[in-house]
């Protein structure tokens, strides 16, 4: 115990600024009002959906809940159930095999059914496009709010579509 | 020197791995087989590929990792079933090979005892076979319909867990068999992710391939990179200057250790030792960011190129890596000494997970599960491996084949790549970055062979006319390791699940391409 407490005392804290809202990655504008971003800015839940990705993106999204970036001090945090999220947060291009899946996690997710899609595959299918297994990009399959180009894209990056994907601008 | 297979006439493969293939007819596949697994040889991949065009019909390849180096029996489907003999009896790994290759080229082994479906669900018809040269796109009618094997008995139940997971991994699907907490059997399925890269390679040019190569499974990066890098420089009699062999293998010794901090970290999370995420995160951190320095990009992806690599490092940046790998060095120490002597996270991880070291050799399993389940092997000691036979790795093992186990491994292999990274800064030829490639001609074939820090890593490419890719096999060292999982969770209670199963942290995309 003590060689624990002398390591988290001797590291201290090492998260780092939270980025800003980039409005470039919206790809739709914002539906909600005011009040109800205002809630989601102090407590959002996001659903982490693989949809096909090479799990590149999956070490990005891990990063970000890591200290440094520390996605959860914003009210962010991910949880277990698309029933319990406001936000799906999507990569991959949606391999055929995950389209039923993807579907069916969007229908469970209740309003306001916040989509960020994760990646250059997500944005447009990436190195592996369109085929017979590969839907190519998540807007393909369900509707996309906001889009994060990347290969992947940085644990800013991600942070900054989420924090779009609730941010109040309008375009 | 060639190995040796009871009448069959072995021809190296032009390239940097000790391998060679030979043609076989029925008997010399089955002979060959059953030859090189008596001598202790192992099933290092199975697949197949159209040669119909060209009067082979439809052809099976087993690649056998021997003693000697790797060997590739390659053998004609027999007509009219497109029948071969079945393997899965001399090698248990090569069941959901078989059954892959049967969905993906309609090969059909013959008398296997799993003849159900493993890759494809309901993206294409029964009868029609992606890879084959005239298969024609078509949207499946037919619902996604698969048999688990049940499990009958009194208290008996069933959960089914997936694609969709309850935390930020890959999709696939576990039907658990339990009873009370207790896992009685546990089925995966697979195949969630299958996105048609090898169908994609063939739309390439044997350049363009290296960039979807190390996109097969993200986290392993360089090995895939490296591998197809590898095949392709055999196959055009390319060869890289030292200096870029030395560099791969820092980026790849970096991949080592930036997945191994990043199990670590999770590993003590599932324990509830929120703090060890935290620890190792940290330390993951600062080696991306290092890496983004060192290349721009944080998992180094597109750095092994054909040729050589597309990124160096001058003095001053050696020296930072130097200085690095010194300070991850004592936090790892640190770290180890931390966890070691945490009794609540030794409860959790001794004896739980086990997978016994005669489990893991009948199942023909690889990488780093096997070297915690006492198999030492891995492809950077094999004799002729440049640069690694200069550098000299060693091998970490354990013979206990649990949790506990599997993170001993993983800090022995984490320090060592970080002497290993010194050694390389500190021997750093000189050469050329990336030499040109050679021509490659049409059917010229090639292998690479790339311990990544899962496993190892295999690329067989094959060129086409006018530099394209005729067909590439990428195989992931999951295949053989996710059937450990279902035996290692026999026993155990359905909440160590989660922990086991990071304790193996097997690619999901990288098996189901």
């Amino acid at each position: 115990m003590y060689k624990i407490l002398k390591q988290i005392a001797r590291v201290g804290i090492v998260s780092e600024p939270a980025p800003q809202a980039d409005e470039r990655l919206r790809l739709v504008e914002q539906q909600l009002a005011e009040a109800v971003l205002r809630h989601f800015r102090r407590s959002l839940a996001i659903r982490h959906v693989d949809a096909g990705s090479c799990n590149g993106c999956e070490l990005e999204i891990h990063a970000a809940n890591g200290p440094h970036y520390n996605l959860e001090r914003l009210g962010i945090r991910f949880v277990a159930s698309p029933r319990h999220a406001d936000l799906l947060l999507v990569t991959g291009p949606v391999s055929r095999h995950m389209e039923t899946a993807l579907k069916r996690t969007y229908e469970a997710t209740p309003e306001p059914k916040l989509v960020v899609a994760v990646g250059d595959c997500g944005c447009d299918g990436g190195v592996f496009g369109e085929s017979y297994a590969s839907c190519g990009r998540v807007a393909n399959v369900i509707p996309v709010d906001v889009a994060v180009p990347g290969c992947p894209p940085t644990p800013i990056a991600i942070m900054q579509g989420i924090l779009t994907a609730v941010s109040a601008a309008r375009s | 020197m060639a190995p040796a297979l009871p009448g069959i006439a072995l021809v190296p493969v032009a390239g940097a791995v000790p391998a060679w293939r030979a043609e076989v007819d029925a008997r010399q596949w089955r002979g060959g087989c059953e030859a090189a697994a008596r001598s202790g040889g192992r099933l290092a991949a199975l697949w197949a590929s159209d040669e119909r065009d060209r009067g082979c019909g439809l052809r099976v390849r087993a690649l056998l990792a021997l003693y000697e180096g790797l060997a590739c029996l390659e053998l004609r489907a027999a007509e009219p079933m497109q029948s071969y003999p079945d393997l899965s009896d001399l090698y248990a790994c090569a069941g959901r090979m078989q059954r892959a290759a049967r969905d993906l080229v309609g090969v059909v082994p013959e008398g296997a005892a799993d003849a159900r479906k493993w890759l494809r669900h309901g993206a294409w018809r029964q009868d029609a076979f992606p890879l084959r040269k005239d298969f024609q796109a078509e949207i499946a009618e037919e619902p996604d319909r698969y048999a688990f094997v049940r499990v009958e008995g009194e208290g008996v139940h069933e959960i089914p867990v997936g694609p969709v997971h309850a935390g930020t991994i890959e999709p696939g699907h576990f039907r658990f068999s339990i009873v009370g907490e207790k896992v009685l059997r546990l089925e995966e399925r697979l195949g969630y992710k299958h996105k048609g890269i090898e169908k994609r390679f063939e739309q390439m040019t044997l350049a363009d391939g290296a960039r979807l190569a190390g996109r097969v499974s993200g986290d392993s990066t360089v090995a895939y990179a490296w591998a197809y890098a590898m095949a392709l420089e055999g196959l055009t009699g390319t060869r890289p200057s030292a200096r870029a062999l030395y560099l791969r293998a820092l980026l790849l010794e970096r991949e080592r250790i930036a997945n191994h901090l990043g199990d670590l970290g999770y590993l003590g999370n599932d324990c509830s030792l929120a703090f060890g995420f935290a620890q190792f995160w940290r330390l993951k951190e600062m080696l991306l960011r290092a890496n983004a320095r060192l290349c721009g990009h944080r998992y180094l992806m597109d750095q092994v190129v054909p040729g050589g690599v597309a990124c160096d490092l001058d003095r001053a940046a050696a020296k930072a890596l130097t200085e690095e790998a010194l300070q991850l060095k004592e936090e790892l120490r640190n770290l180890r000494s931390i966890y070691y002597n945490h009794a609540g996270l030794q409860d959790r991880c001794i004896t739980t997970g086990r997978l016994l070291p005669a489990v893991a050799a009948r199942l023909g399993v690889v990488g780093l599960a096997a070297r915690a389940s006492g198999h030492a092997f891995d492809a950077r000691a094999h004799p002729g491996f440049a640069p690694y036979d200069e550098l000299r790795p060693n091998i970490a093992s354990h013979r206990n084949g649990d949790v506990a186990a599997r993170i001993v491994v993983r800090f022995e292999e984490a320090l060592e790549s970080l002497r290993l990274q010194r050694a390389i800064l500190e021997r750093l030829p000189a050469g050329e970055l990336r030499v040109p490639l050679g021509a490659a001609s049409e059917g010229a074939f090639g292998l690479g062979w790339v311990e990544g820090w899962r496993g190892e890593v295999l690329v067989a490419l094959e060129a086409g006319a006018g530099g394209r890719v005729r067909r590439c096999h990428a195989h992931d060292p999951s295949w053989q390791n996710w059937p450990a999982l279902e035996h290692a969770i026999m026993d155990n209670i359905v909440p160590d699940f989660p922990l086991i199963n990071k304790s193996f942290n097997l690619s999901y995309s990288g098996q189901d391409l």
